[in-house]
């Protein structure tokens, strides 16, 4: 393959097609066309309206508790004993995650269309409810769509979804994860194509989807230069943030796209390591086609079909990535590794003793990650590291990893 | 007009002023074998054009019958590789009815646009309709079809409006696919009234015959659908047909093939009413 030349800036995609490269795009069926060209008008209009800009803002102070926090993990950068390591404390917004970010920003588009019903997917159920919370807040009704594998497993998100308000349909056609769960909202979106909102948890899917959820993921990345220049004078070495979807990385990563210096890590989750099938890294060991309305990397066989993936968090266990995360693997711009189980869960337990913060497993693979590469670097070098969710949630899931019961 | 087998049927229809019988039914369900024999049963029972399902493991626009029959065909072993093969083997004794590949664009990007386009007219297919490929996209496989003398058949809907019919209609060749509902394979039927000013609505725009689908499950409802179109496609109910004669080890009741006869039997006479409904 030719090895692309590099652009003039990282920062100017998708083109008015929706396309990074030759990923992204809008490979939807004609009855949602309409739909998301209609969106697309609608968030070209509200993202240069300042009123739009300043309502977002608002509650991004007074409900998430922006800005989140830059910190210092001092204990863990010493126990390492090489780069400086700072977490953007994602995991203490509102919900405990970074998903409130997109869906403050959606449900306040959905009201400007006039819509009247928010759906969702979610896996882990994080988006679920970041979205049920939003709807709540907003008064819609809301549907969230969720593998019947994964209400089993997420049962306490469960819970808390349906204390919101919202209605949690489990999806047992296909095998009943994520990606069944994004099929059939997508199904209910073509059905009630009227005064439906399809609001989606991660930077994928038809454009413009995939700008949308970076853009108001952004916050991460804008709010984290400011807070490193404020705390080192200076721009960090290097960027690390775990990918399922890839929103919370994206969201980080791309205001520090044109800075050259800086280095920038995604981290899949590489299951029980990439020799079989059970893992979730789309970019590491799958390879380009077409789902969901993007084209971006999938874990897929010979024939086109799509693979489940495996992951010990449910949040990164999806076989697709979003189409951006593809254009920079492929642009050379950033560097994408796999994390596998045992090591996140290693991860999980050195940050709560070191910290005493419960990571959620998603950012583990990307502390796992952290603690190859710090060693190895100076101690004047700086890493940040996105720590996209709380742990509360996993809790159940880790204590029976480990052979414990609470 | 591209001179394949659907505008040769088309023109001989409308000689005989009756609509087109368009049957989908899923390429290896429940196996490679069954199906095949399913395929010959088609144009046997009264099927003027035969849809020839493509399974994949995500089929986002369809509904759980269409999703269950992919399942049922991947798991015994249908690739895409093995669809063609089927239309292949169907040419050998029948030439004449248009077959229509159906289904959704990754297993054929997997596969290589250039290298299935040449397979697809070796195997004698004549249009293809993917789903999740609006016009927008038509360099990715439209128009090289088209080149290769496949036609590409667009699906129209409610949501697709008067300043939008030209764009879906610029590249679409053979027919015109009127999905005539917002929702997925499967559901309720219209309100035919509708259908008809739909109907009437497309044909302002192209020369092209206007099928319609989405909700077609009897002889009756066909009946009434091909007084205003075309053609009338019946996709989901030939599917349960199928399903209808399975039991849950992987067993047949009966011959599925009988049974997507009958019910095609009936259809057939249906859309052959149809006209004579109409004038009364």
């Amino acid at each position: 393959m030719n090895q692309p030349v590099a652009p003039n800036s990282f920062r100017t995609g998708p083109d008015e097609q929706g396309m990074f490269g030759i990923f992204g795009g809008r490979f939807v069926a004609e009855t949602l066309m309409p739909l998301i060209l209609d969106l697309e008008a609608h968030w070209n209009r509200a993202k240069n309206d300042p009123a739009f800009k300043a309502e977002l803002k608002q509650l991004g102070r007074h409900y998430t508790g922006r800005p989140s926090p830059l910190y210092f993990a001092e204990r863990l950068t010493e126990h390492l004993g090489g780069a400086k390591i700072y977490f953007k404390r994602e995991e203490l917004n509102h919900t405990g995650s970074h998903k409130v970010n997109n869906c403050l920003g959606q449900i306040l588009l959905a009201m400007r269309m006039g819509k009247k019903r928010i759906i969702a997917e979610t896996g882990a159920g994080q988006h679920g409810v970041a979205t049920a919370t939003v709807a709540a807040r907003f008064g819609l009704p809301c549907v969230v769509y969720m593998g019947a594998t994964d209400v089993e497993r997420q049962a306490p998100n469960v819970f808390r979804m349906r204390l919101l308000g919202a209605e949690v349909r489990p999806v047992t056609a296909g095998h009943g994860t994520l990606k069944d769960a994004m099929n059939e909202a997508l199904r209910d979106w073509v059905t009630n194509v009227e005064d439906t909102y399809y609001l989606i948890g991660t930077a994928a899917g038809p454009h413009p989807y995939p700008e949308m959820v970076r853009d108001l993921q952004s916050v991460i990345g804008e709010e984290t230069k400011e807070q490193i220049m404020e705390a080192e004078g200076r721009l960090p070495d290097m960027l690390v943030a775990a990918l399922g979807g890839g929103s919370n990385a994206i969201g980080l990563f791309h205001p520090f796209l044109d800075d050259k210096e800086v280095a920038i890590i995604g981290v899949e989750a590489g299951g029980k390591g990439l020799d079989g099938d059970e893992h979730c890294a789309s970019l590491t060991a799958g390879k380009p086609g077409v789902l969901h309305g993007n084209r971006t990397y999938l874990l897929q066989n010979e024939d086109g079909q799509i693979k489940d993936g495996h992951s010990i968090s449910a949040g990164l266990d999806y076989p697709g990535i979003g189409p951006e995360h593809a254009w920079l693997k492929e642009s050379g711009r950033a560097e994408y590794v796999a994390i596998q189980d045992y090591e996140a869960l290693e991860a999980f337990q050195l940050l709560t003793r070191l910290e005493g913060i419960i990571p959620a497993l998603e950012p583990s693979h990307a502390i796992a990650e952290v603690m190859k590469r710090a060693p190895k670097m100076g101690r004047d070098k700086i890493i940040v590291v996105n720590l996209s969710g709380r742990g509360d949630k996993d809790i159940f899931s880790v204590a029976k990893h480990l052979g414990m019961e609470i | 007009m591209t001179g394949t087998r659907i505008d040769t049927l088309f023109a001989g229809l409308k000689k005989q002023n009756r609509p087109a019988l368009v049957t989908y039914f899923m390429g290896g369900d429940p196996d490679y074998e069954t199906s095949l024999s399913i395929m010959k049963t088609l144009p046997k029972a009264g099927a003027d054009i035969i849809e020839l399902g493509m399974p994949f493991s995500d089929p986002m626009a369809d509904g759980p019958a269409i999703q269950a029959a992919g399942q049922r065909a991947l798991r015994n072993g249908q690739t895409l590789a093995r669809t063609l093969e089927m239309a292949r083997s169907f040419r050998t004794e029948n030439d004449t009815t248009p077959i229509v590949m159906m289904g959704y664009y990754n297993p054929i990007y997997i596969y290589g646009v250039d290298r299935f386009l040449a397979d697809a007219k070796t195997a004698g297919i004549d249009g293809l309709i993917v789903v999740d490929l609006p016009p927008e996209t038509d360099e990715e496989l439209c128009l090289p079809a088209l080149r290769a003398g496949i036609n590409f058949i667009r699906l129209a809907t409610p949501t697709t409006d008067d300043r939008r019919l030209p764009k879906v209609l610029e590249n679409t060749s053979g027919f015109v696919y009127y999905v005539s509902m917002t929702g997925i394979t499967g559901s309720a039927l219209p309100d035919t009234g509708k259908v008809a000013e739909a109907v009437a609505r497309i044909k302002r725009h192209t020369d092209l015959p206007v099928c319609v689908g989405f909700g077609v499950k009897t002889a009756s409802q066909a009946r009434v659908i091909g007084a205003a179109a075309d053609g009338v496609v019946v996709g989901t109910a030939i599917v349960n047909a199928v399903a209808n004669v399975l039991s849950p080890d992987g067993g047949m009741i009966a011959d599925p093939a009988e049974a997507v006869a009958t019910l095609v039997r009936g259809l057939a006479q249906g859309v052959r009413e149809s006209r004579l409904a109409a004038a009364e």
